[in-house]
């Protein structure tokens, strides 16, 4: 089995500002990340490589800094990395992104047919979830998000049952081989790597692919040329600055407290008691 | 594991990164762990890079190293509450390539001599914790890590893992840290355009100012605070004796808060936008608080072993310097096929002796003692040389002669005649 993941690095949004006067985005001293939605994915496929045996490529886009990233992925088990990497990438969009990771996936299919696709669910700087989705239309994959949890992988039938998680409930969902697998956040946990896989990540030899060793003729569809979104605005939002208050409270009981808690609603908003009988009526 | 290295560096701070350079470099097989998350992701300094213990290393980094500023400006502030003393040193020469002195950001710093270290040849692994040294009776011939097969072995082991070295103390190579040896420094980079900081200090492009500080700022405690110019930021800080932090309650960020709201400080750092606030020990105790060096299969470098000169405001140097020492010697004994034991290792303590690193720490070694024994120095004299200051330069009708008799009154009157002599005497010892 042949297992692809498509990885980005990020920078760590937890750490990142934007400018008060230009509203641009201040990268300086930003440590960049794998995203961390795309380490869930990564997880479940080194599981399946666990217990079904499986070759794991990793694929990056992005520029020559992300190899960092991929030597990450290597550490915690994953056989193979590649990074495609081009200044003709620059200023993509998820539809342009999409165009050349497909792009990208075909071409490490002529080494070795891919059977499953993963995904990051989305990532935290474009927070779009479109670029999983984008990849299986222009492959013609099953396409298979949010995922929480991976049933049964039935090799000799070419079947995969999982589960789904969908709005009221989780779907059960059974599917053939190839398909693309974006997995939820939370539903596992990033292995803690080896030494022997330090190792190993340290000394890989990077695969380093440009448009072309990536199978990309069209340069329309890549880079700017290739992204029809346009950004109209960015801003930061504004913090709140509604402060919580204490109410003090001399009973622990939780009758006390409800009672004490309505009170002081009641007190602060007058027209609570008229409103809520007009909403009831 | 069954791969085994010529040496293992623990630690990609400076004295680990000059150690694994120096080795790579020489051809060994070198293995680096570092714990953080990326060299540099751990390490706090203020940070001034003094260029001769680099070149010594690397004689090109001026040509790709992440330089801030070179510094052509000193001033040595001693503060009151609303005033300070200064002196300032400025000169033309300081403009002269090849330059002496740099700002620098140790986050990009460190990144960048990993770099260099990585291509040099070393094997670097990070986000891994060194917990134990493996033993084979007295001989340390490997280290055991966090992870899964951890174990890695080696001929011997650079213990380059800071202040607070947990390996060499669960090894027993040296004892827990003591509160009077170790200070406690904060430090917050202030962010703010290039153009902003060069008219702010009166500087060109390129050049920058280093402003030392004693006296009240520190409300007692033995420590100085500090402020340096980078390219478009300001490293603001204050370090003091963790005894003294200890001893006066008085937590690190309120002090460095209320250093801040100095008058005379204020205005230079008005209007940066605060991006890092950060915390760290440095091993103040001097020579007398140092730890054994060296021992069979093992050495210690850097903020391990001590190597810091409180008074001069060194470190960073001492552990470039002592990692290169400590390499040399194991290049030294590679080459004449001797085994890493503690009495050959001993070349690595001759090298550090008949250098500048135990030549200075032993210059002053009384100096950690005298002034945790005298705290007028960090209180009385500032506010005394303070309100001289005030006196001679308040012109009020009261003629110069009477003032310089007020002066000398108001030092007696806090310090007798014989404290007086007594503390020039201190300070003659502690720096003769």
């Amino acid at each position: 089995m042949h297992i692809v993941v498509c990885i980005k690095q990020v920078p760590d949004s937890a750490q990142i500002r934007v400018h008060p006067v230009t509203n641009t985005i201040m990268r300086q001293g930003v440590p960049a990340i794998v995203n961390p939605y795309d380490l869930f994915s990564l997880e479940e496929a080194l599981r399946l490589k666990d217990e079904y045996g499986a070759r794991v490529t990793v694929l990056c886009m992005g520029p020559p800094q992300a190899e960092a990233a991929l030597r990450k992925a290597i550490s915690f088990g994953a056989d193979d990395a590649i990074l495609v990497t081009d200044r003709a990438f620059a200023g993509s969009d998820t539809l342009a992104t999409s165009f050349a990771l497909a792009s990208a996936i075909k071409k490490i299919q002529e080494d070795m047919p891919v059977d499953i696709v993963f995904a990051g669910k989305q990532t935290i700087d474009g927070d779009t979830a479109q670029v999983g989705p984008g990849i299986a239309k222009r492959m013609d994959l099953q396409l298979l998000t949010y995922v929480s949890k991976i049933v049964e992988l039935d090799l000799d039938k070419r079947e995969i049952t999982l589960h789904r998680r969908a709005e009221g409930g989780v779907q059960v969902l059974k599917t053939q081989l190839p398909c693309l697998i974006t997995m939820l956040e939370g539903t596992n946990e990033m292995r803690f790597a080896t030494m022997s896989n330090m190792f190993r990540a340290a000394r890989y030899p990077l695969k380093q692919w440009d448009k072309d060793a990536a199978g990309i003729e069209d340069v329309t569809k890549i880079g700017l040329k290739g992204s029809p979104t346009i950004v109209s605005k960015v801003f930061a939002p504004q913090p709140k600055l509604v402060r919580a208050e204490i109410i003090d409270c001399e009973s622990r009981e939780p009758k006390d407290l409800a009672v004490t808690l309505l009170a002081k609603m009641f007190t602060k908003h007058p027209n609570l008691a008229e409103e809520i009988g007009k909403a009831s009526a | 594991m069954d791969e085994k290295f010529d040496a293992i560096v623990v630690g990609a701070g400076p004295s680990g990164n000059a150690a694994a350079y120096t080795l790579a470099k020489a051809g060994l097989k070198v293995l680096q762990i570092e714990r953080g998350e990326y060299p540099g992701s751990k390490n706090v300094q203020g940070a001034i890079l003094y260029s001769k213990a680099l070149e010594e290393i690397i004689p090109d980094f001026r040509d790709d190293a992440p330089l801030e500023r070179h510094v052509i400006e000193q001033q040595m502030w001693v503060l009151d509450d609303e005033s300070y003393v200064g002196s300032t040193y400025r000169s033309a020469e300081f403009n002269k390539e090849p330059y002496n002195r740099y700002t620098i950001v140790r986050a990009q710093f460190d990144k960048w001599f990993s770099k260099r270290v990585q291509d040099a040849g070393a094997l670097l692994v990070c986000e891994t914790t060194v917990t134990n040294l493996i033993m084979d009776g007295q001989r340390v011939i490997g280290v055991q890590t966090d992870r899964e097969g951890g174990s890695v072995y080696a001929d011997v082991v650079i213990l380059a893992d800071g202040v607070n070295s947990l390996l060499a103390k669960k090894a027993g190579f040296h004892a827990e840290l003591e509160p009077k040896d170790v200070a406690l420094a904060v430090k917050e980079i202030h962010f703010m355009p290039e153009e902003t900081i060069q008219s702010r200090f009166n500087i060109a492009e390129g050049e920058g100012v280093v402003i030392e500080m004693a006296g009240k700022i520190t409300q007692g405690m033995m420590g100085t605070g500090f402020l340096y110019t980078n390219k478009d930021s300001l490293t603001i800080g204050v370090g003091c004796m963790l005894s003294d932090f200890k001893q006066q309650k008085i937590t690190p960020y309120l002090l460095l808060e209320q250093m801040k709201a100095h008058p005379a400080i204020k205005p230079l750092i008005e209007g940066g936008e605060m991006k890092e606030y950060t915390a760290h020990l440095i091993p103040e105790g001097g020579y007398k608080a140092m730890p054994k060096l060296y021992g069979d299969g093992w050495m210690i470098v850097g903020d391990s072993g001590m190597f810091v000169n409180a008074v001069h405001r060194e470190g960073s140097n001492l552990a470039m310097t002592t990692g290169r020492y400590a390499a040399e010697t194991i290049i030294d004994l590679k080459e004449k096929k001797l085994p890493m034991s503690a009495r050959n290792l001993a070349l690595y303590q001759g090298r550090l002796e008949d250098s500048f690193v135990m030549k200075d720490l032993k210059k002053y070694k009384n100096m950690p003692e005298i002034f945790h024994k005298n705290n007028q120095f960090f209180t009385t004299y500032p506010e005394l040389v303070n309100r001289a200051a005030h006196t001679m330069l308040t012109v009020d009708g009261v003629d110069k002669k009477t003032k310089e008799r007020e002066i000398r009154k108001s030092f007696k009157q806090r310090r007798s005649l014989f404290g007086l002599m007594g503390d020039a005497f201190k300070m003659w010892r502690a720096f003769e």
